[in-house]
């Protein structure tokens, strides 16, 4: 610190209370230099959702390791048969390149939103949202399947380990949560965008805020996470 | 605070790295469709999954061209998470091991 800004801060007044919480809080210097709050607020937030998803992986880990009962063959619960082929894991596969596609339209749009580019923009953010419904409504189609013909339930189930069903509705049931609100968002983002709100920079809804397409890729941020997580319980929880 | 700082970059990077994901995404699926089988399989699994999550955070969610100190601060917490993994690991072995011989009836 210069000795000119210590001089500064020695002049002001200290707050008691929580106005002194606050203005303690606030006092310092902005440490992630010239990149908006915003972001760096979403990557905080992404960072707490790492360590929550991490812990439900880590969870189903321990529990597979401890169990003596072996444990269904993800391969084979989540085959599909087309035209008299059993094909491994098709389902799931699917879904993955679905995602991806998303990612990849998602990220087409940020970069679309920074050229200004309106329609563009509105268009790659409207398939990002669709492709993210076709995947979670492949996973509804996936968890029928599971509940109805082959009787998982989070208790038990028929082809083996009883555990399996709770680990696989509570980390697919938390991801699943993750990409409906990203759908949400990703409707609400694109018709913001169809409306030229942020070529306007009309205040925001509910913040009031001066709306720009930095807003883009901060939702950008959120998806390409859920598609990161994504690889992770791919990796793990159908691979293994 | 100034003007939103935007992360423009050509488009050709989106797609070079879009075509990479579908491919190592491809290869993960191979994995299982050939029933590769104990370390082998692990290894794959594991070095498709880590080029996945790198090209995306690197490369979709623009980190490679962040400040330095906003990369650590999302990047160095994670690892934390290692420590938590082998503590995991080390706790399934053992409840296994416990469960093994009451149940098996092990000396």
């Amino acid at each position: 610190m210069t000795q000119s800004a210590q001089a500064a801060m020695a002049g002001a007044p200290l707050l008691d209370g929580t106005p002194g919480v606050i203005a303690d809080w606030s006092s310092d210097q902005s440490a992630f230099k010239k990149t908006p709050w915003g972001k760096v607020m979403m990557w905080i937030f992404l960072l707490s959702d790492t360590f929550i998803f991490t812990c439900f992986l880590i969870a189903y880990g321990t529990v597979r390791m401890s169990t003596t009962i072996p444990w269904p063959n993800s391969s084979e619960v989540f085959a599909l048969n087309i035209g008299g082929n059993h094909i491994p894991l098709l389902l799931i596969a699917i879904m993955t390149f679905v995602l991806i596609t998303s990612s990849g339209t998602m990220a087409l749009a940020v970069n679309f939103g920074y050229r200004k580019n309106r329609m563009a923009t509105f268009w790659l953010l409207l398939v990002t949202a669709l492709l993210g419904a076709t995947f979670v409504g492949m996973q509804a189609f996936e968890w029928t399947k599971l509940i109805v013909d082959e009787g998982v339930r989070p208790w038990g189930n028929p082809m083996g380990a009883p555990q399996f069903g709770a680990i696989f509705f509570m980390v697919t049931g938390f991801h699943g949560t993750h990409v409906s609100i990203g759908v949400i968002f990703l409707f609400i983002m694109a018709f913001k965008v169809l409306r030229g709100k942020m070529e306007r920079e009309e205040p925001g809804f509910m913040t009031g805020r001066k709306q720009d397409y930095g807003m883009i890729e901060i939702m950008g941020l959120y998806w390409h996470f859920v598609d990161l997580v994504w690889v992770f319980i791919f990796a793990f929880f159908y691979l293994w | 605070m100034t003007s939103t700082e935007g992360q423009q970059h050509p488009l050709g990077i989106y797609f070079k790295i879009w075509i990479l994901l579908f491919i190592l995404s491809g290869f993960s699926y191979m994995v299982d469709y050939y029933q590769f089988e104990g370390y082998l399989r692990w290894f794959l699994i594991i070095v498709f999954m880590m080029l996945k999550a790198g090209l995306i955070v690197a490369v979709f969610m623009h980190m490679l061209w962040e400040r330095m100190a906003l990369v650590y601060t999302i990047i160095v917490p994670p690892l934390l998470l290692l420590v938590f993994l082998g503590i995991g690991t080390l706790e399934g072995d053992h409840t296994y091991l416990t469960r093994a011989i009451f149940f098996g009836g092990a000396e």
